[in-house]
């Protein structure tokens, strides 16, 4: 049973016996978690039966079968197949497939920039110093709702695809959204991108080789060549002889739209720009605060031992900081994931726009906000799982 | 007194030496130090002197020596002859009373402004530290009262506004005050039963609040809205507004006891035994001593927490209930003043922006007094 209480004094009399009253502390520990669970349990069964009531006043069909009928939903931005005729499913795995495509960009772009920003804030160049602050002051006290509606209008301001906006060549920004240059994905360039990430892979092995013989007689050794050789030599030989074809698409003006290149849609882009400017104010004060949770003294004594500047950020700071910035971190990507469902208020469709048009179309409330729901705990688990083993890789060892 | 007088006089004291002088001048000096102390920062200097010259001269040309502030009469033609060239402030006089305050009755709108006069009263009373004391919950308690009246109305010849007229900013400051004040007791409770030695007590909180930190805010908006009148019987009906206050309150319920639990974490083990020691019950010994140290140790992160829930409460525009972001961005449906919607949410982001700003100043006040402590 669940009753042990292992920090009573031992001197009582009635220490084995059971007496019925409160004033025992392991009557009185069952006593209050039989009257919780079961205050939980009758508010659930009590919910749960109008539900079953009200579904069946209402001729709604509970479960998941309504999964496979088609879906008749237009997803204009989409990176897999999808036509309206496809299934509901299909419509919640592109949904799914937004959603990352957001978070993930969303969170490697927050945290250069925020990293970017962090260290600015800590520069001893003053106007730096005072810009960084001013970003990070003016887009914490924002509600992100707010800066990514912001930014939305000021997407649908841009002029037309024929006036669009020219930085630098093959760029175009208008109110189509962002068109950037692209590289075809032939055939031939997988088996260059295959070797890259075999070469990756393979040089990560040499280098911790490397490192344990350092380890062993304190002589260090380049790993330069190696990269050189498995990182860069590898895949451009592999691309020579399969005659991968790297041109650069730019994209042209065709009537009223573009063709070609990578368009990255407004809802999109405003949604992506939204995200990343608001978290990465939120990270670069995590950043600040781990550079200087680092004692002074650290970066003191190894320039006192004569070690190089680089070596110093990389090998001293760098390890200290990431220690106290990896947990707050965490939350941040987690916040940044979450809050990608806000594609919902200006039309982008992620997981939780599909699964709201599906609950319009439908009826399937439960089930739609339940599939919602499991895709955000999914994701947000992974993070943490993967945060978590790098935090422990990262963590102090200690005797 | 007499031996001091046989003592030799001390020998004339030496002063201070002065400060050494910085070289060039005060003023020189802080610039050499801080904007062109070596080469790779001079010319950051200079680069960021060049674009920050750059955008306040757009920014002016377009937000004040362009802007039109005034129109007569809902007549925005001036506006649209400038438009892309120079602000229209105009639409935000034109607008504001909407923005504010919705579609509560036009000449009953003094109520809700005392609503918000009062909560900011509210608020500045509890920042400070004399009114920490046990009588700042009744003040509270009378103070949200007081407001509830004051927006339904229904007695003393106020007339009775029902709560789909409701908007503006009251909603927003009662969205958050009300998820807050009703929030922090179940956070304090849940904070408690994680820390419970009772299994089955610790596994429900720790369902409750995982659950709730795991998904968006909106899924469980959108639960509030859609779902939450199949779960209730025939014939009971609740209010939206009402429904997304309950979302809230459980939505803040779990952040706050993840913050509470922190601070709990942060009282030594002695207080609990010298509790024990005295013979306190468990209720007595978590509330006369163990939490008021716990949650003194979080007050910031708890005011962090609230600018969280502030900004969050802008959330509601996805599900149609008229706080200060959703009246702004229909403010700005009217065929008239449809393309000036920057000028609309520069204007309530200001709003927004001073509360937040305020609170996060306080925040960061607090810990530099604690580590001053």
């Amino acid at each position: 049973m669940t009753t042990s209480t292992p920090k009573r004094p031992p001197a009582r009399s009635s220490s084995r016996t059971w007496r019925l009253s409160l004033s025992d502390p392991r009557v009185a520990g069952l006593f209050w978690q039989i009257l919780v669970v079961g205050i939980a349990v009758a508010i659930v069964a009590f919910l749960w039966s109008n539900a079953i009531h009200n579904l069946s006043v209402r001729r709604i069909s509970t479960g998941f079968a309504f999964l496979g009928r088609e879906a008749g939903m237009p997803i204009a931005d989409s990176w897999i197949d999808y036509t309206p005729k496809d299934t509901y499913l299909r419509a919640f795995i592109v949904g799914i497939v937004n959603t990352l495509r957001v978070a993930v960009i969303g969170i490697v772009l927050a945290t250069v920039i925020g990293t970017l920003v962090g260290i600015a804030r800590l520069s001893s160049n003053w106007l730096l110093a005072r810009l960084a602050a001013v970003y990070v002051e003016v887009l914490r006290d924002l509600p992100l709702l707010l800066q990514l509606l912001f930014w939305y209008v000021l997407m649908q301001g841009l002029p037309a695809a024929r006036q669009a906006w020219k930085p630098v060549e093959g760029v175009y920004l208008s109110n189509r959204g962002l068109i950037l240059p692209s590289v075809p994905l032939h055939e031939a360039n997988w088996w260059t991108i295959l070797a890259l990430v075999a070469g990756l892979i393979v040089f990560t092995l040499v280098r911790r080789r490397l490192i344990a013989q350092q380890m062993l007689d304190g002589r260090a050794r380049p790993a330069w060549p190696y990269a050189l050789g498995l990182v860069v030599a590898l895949p451009a030989l592999v691309s020579l002889l399969s005659g991968a074809n790297w041109s650069i698409m730019l994209p042209e003006l065709r009537g009223f739209n573009f063709v070609g290149g990578l368009t990255l849609a407004p809802e999109y882009f405003a949604l992506l720009i939204a995200l990343v400017t608001y978290t990465s104010a939120f990270i670069a004060e995590i950043v600040r605060s781990g550079i200087q949770a680092v004692p002074r003294g650290q970066s003191d004594a190894a320039k006192a031992l004569g070690l190089k500047r680089s070596f110093v950020l990389q090998h001293i700071v760098l390890p200290q900081a990431l220690r106290v910035i990896i947990p707050p971190m965490t939350s941040q990507y987690l916040n940044l994931t979450k809050n990608s469902s806000l594609a919902v208020a200006v039309g982008y469709q992620d997981i939780v726009s599909v699964a709201n048009t599906t609950l319009n179309q439908t009826g399937q409330a439960i089930e739609s906000i339940a599939l919602i729901m499991m895709v955000f705990l999914t994701i947000s688990l992974g993070i943490s799982l993967f945060m978590n083993w790098y935090n422990a890789r990262i963590a102090l060892v200690e005797r | 007194m007499s031996s001091v007088a046989h003592l030799p006089q001390d020998p004339l004291p030496i002063g201070p030496r002065p400060a050494p002088r910085a070289l060039g001048g005060h003023l020189t000096a802080w610039l050499r130090a801080n904007l062109f102390a070596s080469i790779p920062s001079s010319i950051m200097t200079l680069l960021l002197l060049f674009l920050l010259g750059k955008a306040c001269i757009g920014l002016w040309q377009w937000g004040i020596a362009n802007a039109v502030w005034i129109v007569s009469g809902n007549d925005s033609s001036a506006c649209r002859a400038l438009r892309g060239v120079g602000a229209c402030w105009a639409v935000v006089p034109e607008k504001y009373r909407f923005i504010l305050f919705g579609t509560y009755p036009f000449s009953e709108q003094w109520r809700p402004a005392l609503a918000v006069v009062i909560f900011i009263a509210l608020f500045a009373v509890s920042s400070r530290r004399s009114f920490w004391r046990k009588e700042l919950f009744l003040l509270w308690a009378a103070a949200l009262i007081v407001i509830g009246c004051l927006m339904w109305g229904g007695f003393l010849g106020l007339t009775f506004v029902t709560q789909d007229r409701w908007g503006g900013l009251p909603v927003t400051l009662i969205l958050a005050t009300f998820g807050l004040a009703f929030g922090f007791p179940l956070g304090i409770l849940v904070a408690l039963g994680r820390r419970s030695k009772l299994p089955a007590i610790r596994s429900l909180c720790v369902l409750y609040v995982e659950l709730i930190r795991g998904v968006p805010l909106i899924s469980l908006l959108f639960m509030a809205s859609v779902m939450f009148p199949l779960f209730m019987p025939d014939g009971v009906n609740i209010d939206k507004l009402l429904r997304a206050q309950i979302a809230f309150i459980l939505y803040a319920g779990a952040y706050l006891a993840e913050v509470v639990r922190g601070g709990l974490q942060a009282v030594p083990r002695g207080q609990y035994e010298a509790g024990d020691a005295l013979g306190l019950s468990y209720w007595q010994k978590h509330a006369l001593i163990v939490l008021p140290q716990a949650i003194r140790h979080v007050i910031p992160p708890l005011v962090n927490t609230f600018i969280a829930f502030f900004k969050d409460t802008s959330l509601v525009l996805i599900i149609g209930i008229f706080d200060l972001l959703t009246t702004a961005k229909t403010a700005i449906v009217d065929p008239a003043w449809q393309s000036f919607s920057v000028e609309v949410y520069v204007f309530v982001g200001v709003i927004y922006f001073v509360f937040c700003f305020a609170m996060s100043r306080y925040s960061r006040s607090l810990e530099a007094q604690r580590g001053t402590n």
